[in-house]
Parts: C-alpha cells; sequence; structure tokens
C-alpha cells in the first residue's frame, strides 16, 4: 500500500519535472528566435525609435544607449537575462512598460477570441454533427460548402464586407473599436473584459453597446473557427458512427437521438476538445486583419506593429505571452482530456 | 417530458435575452455628442507627446492644439508670423538679441501664471534633453552649458533670446514656431523631475518631467491633453483658463482607425465627424455624398526620386536630365496622386518664404533620348529602385518603370518595408530611391539643409542629409546654402532660395514629382474645420457643430 503510494508520488514528480523541462526548452527556444529575428531583419531599431530626421549625433546616443553597440553574443545574454527576470522593458512605440501595454492589449483580444470560439464551436460541432448524420445529403453537401468559403475567402474583405452589410447598411451594430466614445467618461473597466465590467456594473446600456461593438468582429472570427471545427467534427463523428457499439446501441433499441448525442459526441468530444483548444489559442495571437479593420486595439496589432517598427521589447514580451498561452491551453486541454477520457484518468 | 420542456424553456429563454440584446440594433441614426468632435486619424506613430521631445506628424497636431508658443504662423499670409504669448518683440541692430514681451494675466491650465521663466525653462529642458527636434534650437548656438544664459527671463514678462550669428530674422521667428519651442508650465513639470545619475552622456541630475510629460501635461493651449492611449485614443478637453478666445467644443476625441475604408464608413454612419487618412477613391466617394463634405490643403512634404552618385551611370547629368524628362507629371497628377498631391518639381513647397511655382519638365521620350544617346547611352541600361510598398509610392514607381522603359531604361524595382528601405538608403547602398521629405519647421532652410547642404561627402560623413544620402558632393551649394541664413532681408533671402531651386531643378540627381495634399471627409454638420499649412497648424478650437 504505502509503495504503491511512492511510486505514484514519483510517477507525479517525474511528470512534473517533464513539463517542466518542456517550459523551459519552450522559452529559450522562444527568446533565441525571437532575438535573431530581430537582429536579422534589415531594419536598424534606431530609425524606429527616433525617426528619420533625428539628428546624428542623438542617433549615435541612442545607438549606445540600447546597447545595440555590443557584440552580439552580450546582447543575446543581457536579453535573456532581462526576459527572465520577468522585465521586458520599455516599449519604444507606446513608451510604457511591455507589461503594462499587454496587460492593455491582452484583454481585448481575448475577450474577441473568447466569445469568437464560443459562436464557433456551438455552431460548428452541431453542423459537423449533423453533416456526419446526415453523411452525403444535401445538408452535408452546404455544411461543406460553408465550411470551404470560411476557409478560403480572405478575412480582411469579409470583414470589410460585413461592415458594409451588417454596420453601414442594416445598422444592427457598431463600430469602430470596443465601445463607444460617449462611454469614454462614464465607463471605467477593471478587468479589461468590457463584457465582464460592464456586466459586474450593472451597466446595462454599457453592456448593450460593448455587445454590439464585439458581436460583428466575434462572428467572423467564429467563422472561420467554425469552418475548422465543423469539418474536424464531422470526421470524427463518421468514425465513432461507424464503431460496434452504436450498432449495439441500436440494437438495444435506443432512439437516434441519443445514440448521437449522448454517445458517439461524448466519444468524439476527446479529440474534438484538442481541436477547439488549439483554434482558441489561434485566436488569442490575434487576428492582425480584423483588428486593424475594427480599430480593435489588440494583441495582434499591438506585436505587428512592433515588429515593423523593430521594437524588440514590445515583439518579445509579446512572444512570450502568447508562447504562455499556448504551453497553458494544451496543458489545459490535457486536463479536460483526462477528465473526458476515462481510459487515461489516473487510478 | 419534464427533460424536453426543460430543453425548450432554455431555448426560449437564450433567444429573448439574445433578443433583449439586439433590440439596441433598431436602425437608428448614429451620432456623436454636440459638444465633441470625433476624428477618426491613424495615429500609430505618436511615441511621446513631450513636446521637447514630440518629432512626429501625429504628435504635432495635439501639441499645437494644446501648447502654446511664443510667436505662431500667421496663416492668412504663412511667409510672416504672429504673436501667441509674446505681445511684441524686437531684434537688437546686430542681429543678434531678440527681445520678447509677453501678453499680461495668462494662466496655464492648471492655473499657475504664464511668465518668462516658463519659456526659459521650456528652452532650456528642451536643449538639455537633446532629443530628436532640438536641433531646432541648438542651430542657434545654444548648448547644455550655455542655455540658461542665451534664453534667459529678464524679467517675468520679457524674455531674452541670443543666437550665435546674425541670421535672417525670418529664419529665427520661424523655428520659434515649432512644436520644441512650445511652452511648458515649469512650476508644474518641476513637481513631476526625476532624479537622475550623471554619467558622461547626460550630465544633468534628473529628467526635467521628461518620463511624465511622455503622456502627461503641462501646457496653456486652447485644448488640454487628458489622455492617450497608444493606437486607440487620445482625448483634448477645451482648457477653462486659456488666455484667448475658448474653444468652440468641449472636447475632441481621435480614435485610431487606420482603415481608409474603415474611416469611410463610420464617417458615413456618423459615428464620426471627420476622417482623416481618406484613399483617393474613398475621398471622392465622400465628395458626393450630400450628408458630407470634404477640404483639403497642400502641406509641406514633397515626394521625389532620387539618383546616388556612385553609380556612375546616374551620376552623369545628361541622364540626370533625362530622367526628369522621363516622368509622366500629367498622368501622374490626374490618376495616381488625384486629390492627396499636385505635381511639383522644385524642392521647396508652396507657400513657404522662396517657393519657386514653375514645372519646367513634361514627359518628353524624344528629348530624353536624345540626352541619353550623348551620355552614352544610346540603348539605355539596367538600374535598379528601392520602393517602399505603400500607395502613392508604389504607383509613382511602376508608371516611372513604364516611362523609362519607352527610352530603353530597364527599370528593377526592389520592394520593400518602409523602415528597410530607408535603412538600406542612409547607408547609400540604393540606385535609386523614390522617398519623400517633409518639413522639420516652416521655413526654407529646413528643406534647403537637406536637398543643397552637403559638407563632408565621406562615407563617415554625420550629416546624412538628402544630398549625402544620394553622394552628390556639392561644396559650393552647400556655402550657398549657409549664406541664405545670414540675409536678414526677407525678399533678398528669398531670391536666394529660388536661386537653389533652380539649380537643383537643372542639375541635380533629385526629380522632385510632387507635393503632398492633406485631405478629410467631414460631417456636413461641422463649421469652422480647416486644414493648415503644416502638420502643426491642423488647429481645431475654431470647428463647431450645427
Amino acid at each position: 500500500m504505502n509503495g504503491r503510494r511512492r511510486a505514484r508520488s514519483r510517477k507525479a514528480v517525474a511528470a512534473a519535472l517533464q513539463f517542466l523541462v518542456v517550459v523551459a526548452t519552450t522559452y529559450l527556444g522562444l527568446l533565441a528566435v525571437t532575438f535573431f529575428i530581430g537582429r536579422v531583419i534589415p531594419i536598424d531599431p534606431v530609425l524606429a525609435v527616433l525617426g528619420d530626421r533625428a539628428p546624428a549625433h542623438v542617433v549615435e546616443r541612442t545607438r549606445e544607449a540600447m546597447g545595440l553597440n555590443l557584440p552580439l553574443y552580450q546582447q543575446f545574454v543581457i536579453y535573456c537575462r532581462q526576459a527572465l527576470s520577468g522585465d521586458f522593458g520599455i516599449s519604444v512605440l507606446t513608451t510604457n512598460p511591455v507589461m503594462t501595454d499587454i496587460r492593455r492589449v491582452f484583454p481585448a483580444t481575448m475577450e474577441l477570441a473568447t466569445v469568437g470560439t464560443l459562436i464557433g464551436a456551438l455552431i460548428g460541432v452541431p453542423l459537423g454533427v449533423l453533416a456526419a448524420v446526415k453523411r452525403g445529403s444535401i445538408a452535408d453537401q452546404i455544411v461543406r460548402v460553408i465550411g470551404l468559403v470560411g476557409y478560403s475567402v480572405p478575412i480582411f474583405w469579409l470583414a470589410l464586407l460585413a461592415l458594409l452589410v451588417f454596420y453601414a447598411r442594416l445598422k444592427w451594430v457598431a463600430y469602430p473599436g470596443r465601445i463607444d466614445i460617449v462611454y469614454e467618461y462614464t465607463f471605467s473597466p477593471i478587468t479589461g473584459f468590457y463584457l465582464v465590467d460592464a456586466l459586474w456594473q450593472r451597466q446595462w446600456d454599457v453592456l448593450r453597446d460593448v455587445f454590439r461593438h464585439i458581436i460583428l468582429p466575434a462572428s467572423l472570427l467564429g467563422y472561420f473557427s467554425l469552418a475548422y471545427i465543423s469539418r474536424m467534427t464531422r470526421s470524427f463523428m463518421l468514425n465513432e458512427l461507424q464503431q460496434e457499439y452504436i450498432v449495439a446501441a441500436r440494437a438495444k433499441g435506443l432512439s437516434e437521438a441519443r445514440i448521437i448525442w449522448a454517445h458517439a459526441l461524448r466519444n468524439a468530444a476527446v479529440p474534438l476538445v484538442t481541436v477547439i483548444a488549439l483554434s482558441y489559442a489561434g485566436l488569442l495571437e490575434g487576428s492582425v486583419l480584423t483588428e486593424t479593420v475594427f480599430s480593435w486595439p489588440g494583441l495582434g496589432l499591438y506585436i505587428t506593429n512592433s515588429l515593423q517598427n523593430a521594437d524588440m521589447n514590445a515583439v518579445l514580451g509579446g512572444t512570450i505571452i502568447i508562447g504562455s498561452v499556448f504551453i497553458g491551453i494544451n496543458l489545459l486541454s490535457d486536463l479536460l482530456y483526462r477528465t473526458l477520457d476515462p481510459r487515461t484518468r489516473a487510478r | 417530458m419534464m427533460h424536453k420542456l426543460n430543453g425548450r424553456f432554455r431555448l426560449l429563454t437564450a433567444t429573448a435575452t439574445l433578443a433583449l440584446v439586439m433590440g439596441a440594433a433598431q436602425p437608428v441614426f448614429a451620432e456623436t455628442p454636440k459638444d465633441t468632435l470625433v476624428e477618426g486619424f491613424a495615429f500609430d506613430d505618436i511615441i511621446t507627446m513631450d513636446p521637447g521631445e514630440a518629432f512626429e506628424l501625429s504628435t504635432a497636431e495635439m501639441t499645437s492644439n494644446t501648447y502654446s508658443l511664443l510667436v505662431r504662423l500667421d496663416l492668412n499670409d504663412t511667409s510672416k508670423v504672429v504673436g501667441d504669448l509674446a505681445e511684441n518683440w524686437t531684434v537688437s541692430d546686430d542681429g543678434l538679441t531678440y527681445t520678447f514681451k509677453l501678453k499680461p494675466g495668462m494662466k496655464f491650465a492648471s492655473g499657475n501664471p504664464i511668465t518668462a521663466e516658463d519659456v526659459a525653462y521650456s528652452f532650456e529642458r528642451a536643449v538639455k534633453l537633446d532629443k530628436s527636434p532640438a536641433f531646432i534650437l541648438t542651430q542657434f548656438g545654444l548648448t547644455g552649458d550655455n542655455v540658461t544664459e542665451k534664453a534667459k527671463a529678464a524679467d517675468a514678462q520679457t524674455f531674452v533670446f541670443t543666437v550665435d550669428q546674425p541670421y535672417a530674422p525670418s529664419f529665427v521667428l520661424n523655428c520659434l514656431t515649432a512644436t520644441v519651442a512650445s511652452v511648458v508650465d515649469k512650476k508644474l513639470v518641476l513637481e513631476h523631475v526625476k532624479p537622475v545619475t550623471p554619467d558622461d552622456k547626460y550630465k544633468y541630475d534628473n529628467d526635467f518631467g521628461n518620463e511624465w510629460l511622455k503622456t502627461g501635461y503641462a501646457g496653456s493651449g486652447p485644448f488640454k491633453l487628458r489622455e492617450w492611449r497608444a493606437n486607440e485614443v487620445v482625448v483634448l478637453e477645451r482648457n477653462e483658463n486659456y488666455y484667448g478666445e475658448p474653444a468652440m467644443l468641449a472636447r475632441v476625441i481621435y480614435r485610431h482607425m487606420k482603415e481608409s475604408a474603415g474611416q469611410r464608413l463610420a464617417l458615413e454612419a456618423g459615428d464620426i465627424d471627420v476622417a482623416r487618412n481618406l484613399e483617393p477613391g474613398d475621398y471622392e466617394a465622400a465628395s458626393k455624398n450630400a450628408d458630407l463634405a470634404t477640404t483639403s490643403a497642400p502641406k509641406g512634404t514633397v515626394y521625389y526620386i532620387s539618383l546616388n552618385q556612385k553609380n556612375e551611370k546616374l551620376a552623369k547629368p545628361e541622364v540626370q536630365k533625362a530622367f526628369k524628362y522621363l516622368v509622366d507629371y500629367d498622368a501622374i497628377g490626374a490618376t495616381l496622386i488625384k486629390g492627396i498631391g499636385e505635381i511639383h518639381q522644385s524642392f521647396l513647397p508652396k507657400d513657404v518664404l522662396g517657393a519657386l511655382n514653375e514645372n519646367p519638365y513634361t514627359f518628353d521620350v524624344a528629348k530624353a533620348k536624345e540626352l541619353l544617346a550623348q551620355a552614352g547611352y544610346p540603348d539605355g541600361f539596367t538600374v535598379t529602385m528601392d520602393v517602399r510598398n505603400t500607395q502613392p509610392v508604389t504607383g509613382v514607381a511602376e508608371s516611372f518603370q513604364q516611362t523609362l522603359g519607352q527610352a530603353g531604361v530597364k527599370l528593377e524595382i526592389i520592394p520593400g518595408d518602409g523602415k528597410q528601405t530607408l535603412t538600406k538608403y542612409r547607408a547609400r547602398n540604393h540606385d535609386m530611391y523614390i522617398g519623400q521629405w517633409g518639413m522639420d519647421y516652416f521655413d526654407p532652410h529646413s528643406n534647403a539643409d537637406t536637398f543643397t547642404n552637403n559638407p563632408d561627402n565621406s562615407d563617415e560623413g554625420k550629416n546624412k542629409t538628402l544630398a549625402w544620402r544620394n553622394a552628390w558632393d556639392v561644396p559650393e551649394l552647400s556655402k550657398k546654402t549657409k549664406e541664405a541664413l545670414l540675409e536678414r532681408d526677407s525678399a533678398k533671402r528669398a531670391e536666394i532660395y529660388k536661386g537653389l531651386q533652380k539649380t537643383v531643378l537643372e542639375d541635380s540627381p533629385f526629380v522632385v514629382i510632387f507635393q503632398q495634399t492633406e485631405v478629410a471627409g467631414l460631417r456636413s454638420n461641422l463649421k469652422g474645420f480647416k486644414l493648415g499649412p503644416s502638420f502643426d497648424t491642423n488647429y481645431v478650437w475654431n470647428v463647431s457643430k450645427e
């Protein structure tokens, strides 16, 4: 009894260690890659800080202050040391500490991604189930086309079209940004998740306004993840529906609805969780184009803008955050996997 | 049964909630508040709000609306200046001492009185911080060591500025209209200075409030800066302590919007009052919409193609001249830059002192071929051009590629990101480059200093002027450029600049093509919205709503 418990705890420690090693190497790789990219892009970072018109001596002084005169390996060591101590430095573009910036832009992206994924999963999964059950029927074809369009149409174009229809013509949704300027003075967000903040503060008109702002970009993102999720659901479901336990269930006389939703989908849900989690993680990186069109002050826009201006502090900070999100979501989906699949549960 | 009912009930509730929330989506016309101006504006270039440090175009607009200057450009005649804080000023007979008398009884937004002490401190901190725009002041001989002597308060109402050479007064006064000469509230800034350990790079024991002013505000303009959130919003509020005519609207909100199409949609829907970054197509659509109006103004930015003189083919005068004949100016003006620029071939923008308004070159393939034959290239040659991938630059480059081809010159376009092509240009590694130059301050010297000044053409040359970047070695012209600064008679000074422009037109590696026009689309209920001749004269305090 005692030996068994010890063996189990040893196993847990080993698993934790393994996880730590994976995380550490991932982070180190991330650091090296961002540093390398930052140094090979043919952009002078000083130019980013000062612009084209700064006089020569100011350029020289800034180059020195940014440590760009040091040998590369020294720069890398400094870079790693700062990153490890959690200090990502100051963003040259916004003049704020990078962490402050990220605390501001990340909730915007996360809120959008969460609503987007909810839409994608809530519609995508039933559509996929439908397509699998009515395989080869007209419904299956329609789902296929919906998915194909979502895959192949450029999001930039679709976003502008959606704006034209739902905002300019029908006036169902609001634009631009996350919230109307009339609330600039009356609404002070706490968490940065405006829907949550408005709900928390019971500001119903704000909640409605925020909803009207988020629904269109979120639906667009949702549509793209829907395309992926519905395809995957269909193939997982097809796989399950061919299993013998389905035949057994039918023989038992269970209703078709119960067989599909309670048995087949229950089993297809296991790999599906990974699919949805990955698509969620993808959205969390921030969709640059969506954010540009909707003037959404999110992470994608922040990192792209920083990269184009060789603002390496901001790029590093953003990359580390995205890396952490990926690791976190992978961990989470592993845990979910275990709850959903009894076979992987530790006994 | 119970189970089923529950499911249906849940669905019903969900639909009801959704309908309730979407209930707001009644087709009503969106309107911005009556006392607020909302502008859609791409301002991702802003990196600081400290007037002693900022040198970006978007910041210039914010600074000029929120801070005061000694003198401002006279918008009725931009070759002159008018007093802002200064009631009047005199120049000593030797041309070295400028004495400004301040208007009495003025206050900062904070309520502190505005005195000559504040002016002196503003000069001191700009010079000692020595950020990008500081050269506009230090070119008058100011250094960290002498600034407190050269720019000082004689008494509370009198500010005395001493320059190191008898410059043209127009030059000195024009430079003082630049945002770097904005007056900050000394008392308020001193409350926010951060101690610094002096070293050999920075020998002062404090940061002159630079860190705080990056996002803070210590001015006295018609508006005060309430908030700047990078790439999101800039909020200005009326300054109730302003000494002049109070601003008509209570607040101005700039929303960061990058896309022309998005700005147009929001403008049409009434969610913004002004769209500032409309591309030609959207601008034209706005001009045809009955609910909207448009406005435009020429800006002090010229677009040019330059030929690196390190390339021996491009160094031949005949080739340079041939290239000037190989731009299809009419076609470019009528299509590519329609509404956003106008053909302008000399390096000084319109409305600046001494600007030359003649465009002698037209598209002439026969003449160009003749010139190329004289240069020894009857069959043309191959050459590259670095082009950043934004409009209208790309379009102009493609047009030029096509017209060069007609004379047998094969142009290879190397596309790149803006910062990337600029890095290459500044290292003189290009053949040809298409770029733009915006004036740093509203004086002809700002452009002359870069187009016709190249004191050291060696690769180590510190002064990376446009002449240097193209290895155009012109000691005589550089001397002339310097001399123009000391010509105290404005009319004579203007003549010198006309001469410089003629030389560049005739015989230089610069093919100046057009001058930028800034455009804006407006809701038609706006009154008094006007774009100025420069980025620091786009004033919003006269704007009102019907």
